[in-house]
């Protein structure tokens, strides 16, 4: 399981976006790095991250070797209504983890 | 006279080599892969990037599209190109109506002194772009990240 | 002996003065400071293996503030980790889970003034840290003095030296892309001159610590550090 944190707000207001933030624990090994003794690190990335709510999804990256180790993201999502929000990644080994919060809306 | 010539000419590839990584890959020539031929406004993208980043490691980049977010009017995607990167293409964003805002933030690897292009993807067949220089530096105290 | 003397008499400062404004802001992002991720696994060891005998991790407070200390225990001066190691038999250097309950525990003395006790036992190994400090070593014959203290706030090759001070330690180097320990950062530094890296648990880098702590006095730590 790929561990990570996800933060959203206390309570937001209804039809208004509120920031949704994202940290995930991986090396994004580019695949361009070697070890002591000249062996090639293969690449190993997290290539989707993809957010949900309500089951809906709203938003979502397709990540290269180019976003940092240790993917962080902000990005907004709009409610209408009281839901769970949940991230979900995977990494292009197929290990998986996620991440939910319940969102009041007032 | 003759050998003096023969050493300059053999040097000059090597020197060309030398200037970073590898000649920058062509912002142009990724934007008309991805639009399909269409030119992007230049407006309409804010990019905000440390202008000197001290390690190319971990970049702070946050990105606003000006868009109502609505259902008729939105951003569906934000593309990330980093010309100098063995892998220019960064990461794409998909968004939509449900994201209320085309605001995003993150962390990106810079390959060395570059510029970084956001081509935005709107409904309606509309396009976006801006472009914004980072110099990356290199600290004296590398480990080369030994344990 | 006079070059301490000389050099007490600046203001401590911690190394994310000595950082760019993204690097500050990483180190002060309550959410999104990468090293929150190994403090996120230490929470979670703690709460398995620790509070049995500790309860909850706020009774730590202070703890760290006065490392590297001399364990009677052990009979010998230990820093944070190896009092960790000890407690908790199987944690390798640098690997997730001794990070992350470092950094837990660390962070838990957030905010108070550093302060170690050096007298008795802690004597020896304070005297030995501070010969290290000032000794010129590696193929590039540089003592610690001769950039953190001579010359900190100048750049080498665009990058301000810093007084070189432990206080947010374990921090997440941005060139190591991981939370590391002040141990591998000290590591680094012998890398930097070209000397041999002392072992991981050695009797010399405890004893840096341990003088670094003492001319760190009354600086307050903010763990897990940034750094570049």
């Amino acid at each position: 399981m790929i561990e990570g944190r996800l933060r959203v707000p206390g309570s937001v207001k209804a039809g208004e976006p509120f920031e949704v933030r994202v940290l995930i624990l991986h090396p994004m090994e580019n695949g361009f790095r070697h070890e002591a003794d000249g062996r090639e690190i293969p690449m190993h990335i997290v290539n989707r991250v993809a957010c949900t709510y309500g089951g809906r999804e709203v938003f979502s990256v397709d990540l290269g070797t180019g976003i940092s180790a240790n993917p962080y993201l902000v990005f907004f999502v709009r409610a209408g209504q009281a839901g769970e929000l949940k991230v979900e990644w995977v990494d292009d080994k197929g290990e998986r983890g996620s991440a939910r919060a319940l969102v009041n809306v007032a | 006279m003759k050998r003096r010539h023969f050493v300059v000419s053999l040097m000059l590839p090597f020197a060309a080599r030398a200037q970073g990584f590898s000649s920058p890959a062509d912002p142009a020539k990724w934007i008309g892969e991805i639009t399909g031929g269409s030119t992007p406004e230049k407006s309409g993208i804010e990019i905000e990037m440390p202008q000197i980043a001290e390690n190319g490691n971990a970049v702070p980049l946050h990105i606003r599209v000006a868009s109502p977010m609505t259902s008729g009017d939105h951003v569906k995607a934000i593309h990330v190109f980093a010309e100098r990167n063995p892998r220019p293409r960064v990461a794409t964003f998909h968004l939509g109506p449900d994201a209320g805002r085309a605001d995003i933030t993150t962390r990106v690897r810079l390959g060395g002194t570059q510029n970084v292009t956001v081509l935005a993807e709107l409904s309606g067949g509309r396009w976006r772009v801006a472009a914004q220089n980072v110099l990356v530096t290199t600290g004296a105290c590398l480990d080369e990240g030994s344990l | 002996m006079w070059l301490s003397a000389l050099f007490a008499a600046v203001t401590v400062a911690s190394g994310i003065e000595y950082q760019s404004d993204a690097v500050k802001a990483m180190q002060a992002d309550s959410f999104g400071n990468p090293g929150l991720l190994w403090v996120d696994r230490g929470a979670e060891l703690w709460k398995q293996k620790c509070t049995g005998c500790h309860g909850d991790v706020a009774s730590m407070k202070g703890v760290a503030a006065r490392y590297p200390r001399h364990s009677p225990q052990l009979g010998r001066v230990v820093d944070l980790e190896q009092r960790i190691q000890a407690c908790m038999p199987g944690l390798a250097w640098e690997s997730r889970d001794l990070l992350g309950l470092t950094a837990l525990v660390a962070r838990q003395s957030n905010g108070i003034p550093i302060s170690v006790d050096v007298s008795g036992p802690a004597a020896s190994t304070h005297e030995r840290g501070r010969s290290l400090y000032f000794e010129r070593q590696g193929q590039l014959n540089l003592a610690c003095t001769n950039c953190h203290d001579a010359n900190v706030g100048k750049t080498l090759l665009s990058e301000p030296i810093s007084q070189g001070q432990p206080a947010d330690w374990p921090a997440y180097r941005l060139e190591w892309q991981s939370l590391g320990s002040l141990q591998r950062r000290l590591r680094a530094c012998y890398f930097g001159v070209r000397a041999e890296m002392p072992a991981f648990g050695s009797d010399d880098l405890v004893a840096l610590e341990l003088y670094l702590a003492v001319r760190a006095k009354g600086l307050k730590a903010s763990v897990p550090g940034v750094r570049r």
